[in-house]
């Protein structure tokens, strides 16, 4: 128990380095979320309603976390990393889950910028949008980290990733929706945790067989 | 032969719906239809769990042919839904139809699956790729169901309650009757595709051993 926490400490201490050094992703992310906010701000009429602007600041994050996602795996796929780390005496579900926070904290980051943001340009978040990104994003970076390791294994890679993820992201924009705009957010949120739970528990269970033969 | 009874039977001897008429009809199709889909995503799902577990290359071929059937009886769900939805609510689609929005969703899941079945190369990582997403699927179903269910206030007819099947008993006699069918016929089609598709490899070894 001890040495699985300390291998997915040094692989999630891996991924934060390499990120500090190299900024690939997370510059991107912000710029992303931030150029995209813009945008909304002119794909909705004058005269729409609040509501319609929270369900896109939704969009707006799934498409950001997709961003990051995509590049996932990229620095590990370039440099023929991951069959390093496969035989590395770890296990492997370490890998996933090293990986999945790392994710996480990328993510966290960007909406730190993206929700006050959003409130500046759109209206306030209450504290069940809050409730609902935080709970939103374990979803989002526990599938998402799965599927990106499919998706590298793939010859099409950047491109399949988006289509496996959105029909399995349909349930968290409900939910997310759901606990920004409606009355009772407390279902909503139930929902997104009960998400959480059984994907992360699939997710983590099925990575060895995702990246061994 | 089944299949052709219970077409019989729907048309001729099923009263009709008191509120409906004769649009309802297709709710013997439709809502079979719609069952035996999640039946053959449920057969592909637990094929490939055998795989992983098991590592047996045969319920690879298994787990495809089933989510390949799936899909097309999800595609036919989709169509009958959509007709019926015309005939009965006016609209060819309608957000507020739980069922059909849950089959839009996992036509885009399974979909998907055929796109990444066919770029990763054949082997044993595409097995357990292919295995690992079609238990996502399986379990994809109900948390989507219930998303879908919180989401939206609806018109779908919720026919089957806990009490029992809301309906005459007729009518639900010929439903089931209807449902087997359609199960009786995917699984000849599951059968004839496997046949085939194992013949295929077959042949494709026999090829490759005389070069």
């Amino acid at each position: 128990m001890r040495r699985y926490a300390q291998d997915v400490v040094a692989l999630t201490r891996k991924d934060l380095l390499l990120e500090l050094r190299a900024r690939d992703t997370l510059p991107a992310m912000l710029l992303f979320v931030a150029a995209a906010l813009v945008v909304f701000h002119f794909a909705l009429p004058g005269d729409s309603s609040e509501l319609a602007a929270k369900g896109l600041l939704w969009v707006a994050l799934v498409f950001t976390a997709l961003l990051g996602l995509v590049r996932a795996f990229a620095a590990e796929r370039e440099q023929g990393l991951l069959d390093g780390l496969v035989l590395a005496p770890c296990d492997r579900s370490a890998i996933w889950l090293a990986k999945a926070l790392a994710m996480l904290a990328f993510l966290v980051l960007a909406e730190v910028v993206a929700l006050p943001l959003y409130s500046l340009f759109y209206s306030g978040v209450g504290w069940e949008t809050i409730a609902g990104v935080a709970l939103a994003d374990v979803g989002i970076c526990a599938v998402g980290t799965l599927l990106a390791a499919m998706a590298a294994a793939s010859r099409a890679r950047e491109l399949m990733l988006p289509l496996l993820f959105l029909p399995l992201a349909v349930p968290i924009v409900i939910g997310g929706v759901g606990a920004s705009v409606g009355p009772s957010g407390g279902r909503y949120l139930g929902l997104l945790a009960v998400y959480d739970a059984i994907f992360a528990i699939i997710s983590w269970a099925s990575f060895e067989y995702v990246v061994t033969e | 032969m089944l299949v052709s009874a219970a077409v019989a039977l729907i048309f001729f001897w099923v009263p009709e719906d008191a509120d409906q008429g004769f649009s309802q009809k297709i709710f013997y199709f439709h809502v079979p239809i719609a069952l035996t889909a999640y039946a053959c995503f449920g057969w592909g799902a637990w094929k490939g769990l055998v795989h992983l577990w098991k590592r047996t290359p045969e319920a690879d071929l298994e787990s495809y042919v089933a989510i390949h059937l799936g899909v097309i009886f999800g595609v036919l769900t989709l169509i009958t839904g959509s007709i019926w939805a015309k005939a009965s609510w006016g609209v060819w689609w309608t957000w507020s139809s739980r069922q059909l929005v849950l089959f839009l969703v996992l036509f885009l899941f399974y979909s998907a699956y055929f796109m990444l079945r066919f770029s990763v190369e054949p082997g044993p990582p595409r097995a357990n790729i292919s295995a690992v997403y079609a238990l996502f699927g399986v379990v994809l179903i109900p948390v989507s169901f219930l998303a879908i269910r919180l989401a939206d206030d609806f018109i779908h007819p919720t026919v089957f309650r806990p009490s029992g099947p809301n309906m005459a008993g007729s009518m639900f006699f010929v439903f089931c009757l209807s449902w087997a069918a359609l199960l009786v016929l995917a699984a000849t089609l599951y059968g004839i595709e496997l046949t085939s598709k194992r013949l295929d490899a077959s042949v494709r070894e026999l090829r490759e051993a005389l070069e």
